[in-house]
């Protein structure tokens, strides 16, 4: 009886001693990239030949001003010390100060993150929402005129340079039809009306019961988005068709069809289900893309983005904000990946 | 599929309801508000013991009043008293004392003293960010400071290591440098000694016409009138400066009436702009100049008769006809036309020919050089110009180009063959270019003088900088204007600085926007005289 007992306890402690070891193992993981990210940013921002003190001093400053910015920087330590203490900070979730925009990393990025996050989940949105009932329409009805549309729009946004169809969105949208909003995030009668919880103005506009504020941002966001959008759904729709096509012409939707199983259920209850795993890759790296890789839409858009704010100082040295931009971007596709993951789990029970 | 179709259905009704929900902002901008599109990027810092760029000096012109200021309605008219009522100047010539103003308040409801303005000429010497070797060329050192910069009463006296030319020092005082900041209030917020630096980037506390509402880095920046302003309150209650990047962008907003001014706009915006209803464009003389710089440790760019050739390889019609339209002019000088002892003389011309002769007399026959330049694009084709004219001769160009501190920095190191930059004018005298293009005291690497550009280039002046050095001391303003042009007929002759062109600003406005100054070829915008 009590050998029993201590299986049975055995058997019941197991799963979650395994959680607690898959746990520690993301944890670990995750702790090790990022110390990697860390590092490889780092030593990448100390060598490429850009001086940091110039950018704070100008072109203008003494050799004396410049040596002693020098010092104060801490570029006479040995590289591996400057690391440590910039590990340090940054395990305390001190970024350091912008030199460009003289306020700490930490809070710049507060700031350009939920804006570039709102702009780019309602990219992914449209992107799905259109994208996947296109790439499963393509698939479904292949060679047909909807088929060769689906190809064209994902061969447009594929090829099309992003600035230029921004722009032409602009001038149509905006310049000619009028239906938009034109660069910014909100109009100038609509700026500090909100406060700021979320940083995303639509959910704090939403949150404050300020409509006129969402109509105004939406307005702004939208042309923006649909622009992301466009580009996430070229790819989702080319993969969906792709993946689709895969499955349908596999042995068991012949079956199902033989079987007198009505179209709709192949492709939804059959097809479709068995594409979902792959799917979950493919807009989880559109996604992340959009999020750090819009940084043309945002300069287009005036879009005050964690692309372009991470882009702007670069080009300016400011390896403090490049260091925590790319940190909370290199997090964030972290974060994706074990989202995808647990997915995975989810939909298809053989990946647990 | 029944399915499908109802699901794209749904994704294009949501799509078109998305838009029709969303009414475009059409409504033109107030009429007390001035909306301004510029790029705000490099915008680092509000304290104006520290800023240092165009776009911090322009919102630090309408915050802050100084001893002395230039008026936006009479630029050529130089400093006039401001917050200083008058001044006199000692026997000796070394000290001015001003007599303040007793009816101006700052934004804080704080009255302006003499106090305020010796602390904060102290504290820019003290602080030593870039912009104080501006004052720090009179001698003033933090050692010294309670020394030399004295209130007394209503007076300040400000006591110089030598005699200047008191228009000289009176110039400098009108820079971004010389703004005049609240006291109390600045050192109510000082946080571990740093005289409220950190507190002074984000934040105003002067007296000028406009005080800062905020500053959102890569956003905008606003600013709200002082309705207490000394020439009266500014017509336009706010001021907001939009960051936008993109030329296209700036114009769409302005032809669509959302902005009133575009100040970053291409030629071909420039161009398509000037069709639209309701725009003008506004041309401004800059105090800019597009150069080139022969580094003078090359032995062969070092011979006169090599700096002389590349003189004559520079198309300058060429490219102020094609991509230059409209926003550079030639101007081969190192003073921008309207500054005291300016010329207009412009002596080279693309001459192939003559290059060619020029480089035989030299025992120059071909020869690699490396040319670099910042990732502008007009920058950039002004240096392709001079790779297709140089390989005439037979001279090969690479053409290095990089982000501006890449190429700075070498070229602070001395290890540029050609440069091809801009340059602007930190104060309103000629000492300003005078004393960096044509001055270099210690040319040996040890001296790292490398905020001189004649230091950079390795060039020993041959005697120009001890007339740089007498120039700035000249008290009588005909001579000290000869002395600027004798010193420039020189410059042109023999250095090796290719001076090409100076800026035109073009900016598009809305037909009612009137009074905007962007502040000519000597200082920076101001809003106060600005009507609607």
């Amino acid at each position: 009886m009590a050998v029993t007992d201590t299986n049975r306890e055995r058997r019941r402690r197991a799963p979650f001693a395994k959680w607690v070891k898959t746990t520690l193992l993301t944890l670990g993981s995750i702790a090790v990239t990022m110390l990697g990210l860390v590092f490889v940013t780092f030593i990448i921002g100390r060598v490429m030949p850009i001086d940091p003190v110039l950018s704070i001093v100008g072109e203008r400053a003494s050799q004396s001003t410049y040596d002693a910015v020098y010092l104060q920087l801490g570029l006479d330590k040995p590289l591996i010390v400057q690391f440590w203490y910039y590990l340090w900070d940054v395990i305390q979730g001190d970024f350091g100060m912008s030199l460009r925009t003289a306020r700490p990393v930490s809070d710049d990025i507060a700031r350009v993150f939920p804006a570039t996050l709102e702009l780019a989940t309602i990219g992914v949105f449209i992107g799905i929402f259109l994208g996947v009932p296109l790439g499963v329409i393509a698939a479904v009805r292949r060679g047909s005129w909807i088929d060769q549309i689906a190809r064209v729009v994902a061969l447009v946004g594929y090829s099309m340079p992003i600035f230029w169809l921004g722009l032409m969105g602009l001038l149509l949208f905006y310049g000619i039809l009028g239906w938009v909003s034109g660069p910014g995030r909100l109009g100038i009668f609509y700026e500090d009306i909100v406060p700021t919880r979320t940083g995303m103005i639509l959910i704090d506009s939403a949150i404050a019961g300020e409509w006129a504020v969402f109509r105004n941002a939406f307005s702004h966001i939208i042309l923006p988005a649909s622009l992301l959008g466009y580009y996430s759904l070229a790819y989702i729709s080319r993969m969906t068709r792709s993946f689709m096509l895969e499955q349908l012409s596999a042995e068991y939707i012949t079956t199902a069809r033989v079987k007198g199983m009505s179209e709709s259920a192949v492709i939804w209850r059959h097809a479709f289900k068995n594409i979902r795993v792959q799917l979950i890759t493919v807009i989880a790296l559109s996604y992340a893309n959009l999020l750090e890789g819009s940084v043309l839409t945002e300069i287009i858009f005036s879009w005050p983005g964690i692309g372009s704010y991470i882009t702007t100082s670069l080009l300016s040295a400011d390896m403090n904000a490049v260091l925590g931009g790319t940190v909370v971007v290199g997090l964030i596709f972290i974060l994706l990946n074990i989202f995808s993951d647990l997915l995975y789990r989810f939909f298809d029970p053989r990946s647990k | 599929m029944k399915t499908l179709n109802t699901l794209m259905k749904g994704a294009a009704l949501g799509l078109a309801l998305g838009l029709m929900a969303a009414p475009a902002t059409f409504a033109e901008t107030p009429s007390n508000m001035l909306v301004i599109a510029h790029r705000i990027d490099d915008l680092t810092s509000m304290d104006p013991a520290e800023s240092f760029e165009i776009q911090g000096s322009d919102a630090s012109r309408n915050m802050y009043m100084k001893l002395v200021n230039l008026d936006p309605t009479n630029l050529d008219g130089g400093y006039v008293a401001e917050l200083a009522e008058s001044w006199t100047v000692s026997e000796d010539g070394r000290t001015i004392t001003f007599t303040i103003r007793d009816d101006i308040n700052f934004h804080s409801g704080n009255p302006v003293r003499a106090e305020d303005a010796e602390f904060s000429l102290r504290r820019a010497i003290l602080l030593d960010k870039t912009p104080a070797f501006i004052l720090k060329q009179f001698g003033f050192t933090p050692e010294n400071v309670e020394q030399t910069i004295v209130a007394d009463g209503n007076t300040l006296s400000i006591t110089t290591d030598k005699r200047y030319a008191t228009s000289f020092v009176l110039n400098c005082l009108t820079a971004t440098i010389g703004g005049i900041v609240d006291k109390e209030l600045v050192m109510a917020n000082e946080v571990d000694g740093d005289m409220g630096n950190t507190w002074l980037r984000t934040n105003s506390a002067g007296s000028g016409a406009y005080r800062l509402v905020s500053w959102k880095p890569d956003e905008s920046l606003t600013l709200q009138s002082n309705p207490d302003f000394h020439l009266g309150a500014p017509a336009m209650e706010r001021v907001i400066v939009r960051h936008v990047i993109e030329s296209a962008s700036q114009r769409l907003l302005l032809e669509r009436g959302d902005i009133d001014v575009a100040r970053n706009l291409n030629p071909e915006d420039v161009a398509g702009a000037s069709n639209a209803d309701n725009v003008v464009i506004h041309d401004e003389l800059r105090g800019r100049l597009m150069y080139a710089a022969l580094n003078q440790k090359h032995p062969e760019l070092s011979k006169p008769q090599v700096r002389q050739a590349f003189k004559y390889l520079i198309d300058y019609e060429g490219m102020q006809n094609s991509f230059l339209k409209g926003q550079y002019t030639t101007h081969q000088n190192f003073l921008p036309k309207t500054y005291l002892g300016a010329v207009d003389e412009n002596p080279f011309s693309l001459d192939i020919e003559k290059a060619k002769a020029l480089l035989a007399e030299a025992g120059v026959d071909g020869m690699e050089l490396e040319l670099g330049v910042r990732e502008a694009q007009e920058r950039i084709e002004i240096a392709q110009s001079l790779q297709n004219t140089a390989a005439q001769v037979g001279i090969k160009i690479n053409i290095t180009v990089g982000t501006s501190k890449q190429i700075l920095a070498r070229y602070r190191a001395r290890e540029l063959d050609i440069y091809v930059g801009a340059w602007g004018p930190d104060y309103p005298d000629p000492h300003t270019n005078a004393g960096t293009f044509a001055y270099n005291p210690d040319n040996s690497d040890e001296a790292n003088a490398t905020g001189l550009l004649a230091w950079r280039n390795g060039w020993d002046t041959g005697g120009l900088t001890e007339m740089v050095d007498a120039a700035v001391v000249e008290n009588d303003r005909e001579t000290r204007a000869q002395m600027y042009r004798d010193i420039q007929a020189q410059f042109r002759e023999t250095s090796p600085f290719i001076v090409m062109f100076q800026l035109t600003e073009q900016i598009g406005r809305q037909e009612n926007v009137q009074g905007l100054s962007l502040g000519g070829p000597i200082t920076n915008a101001a809003y106060w005289n600005v009507t609607k």
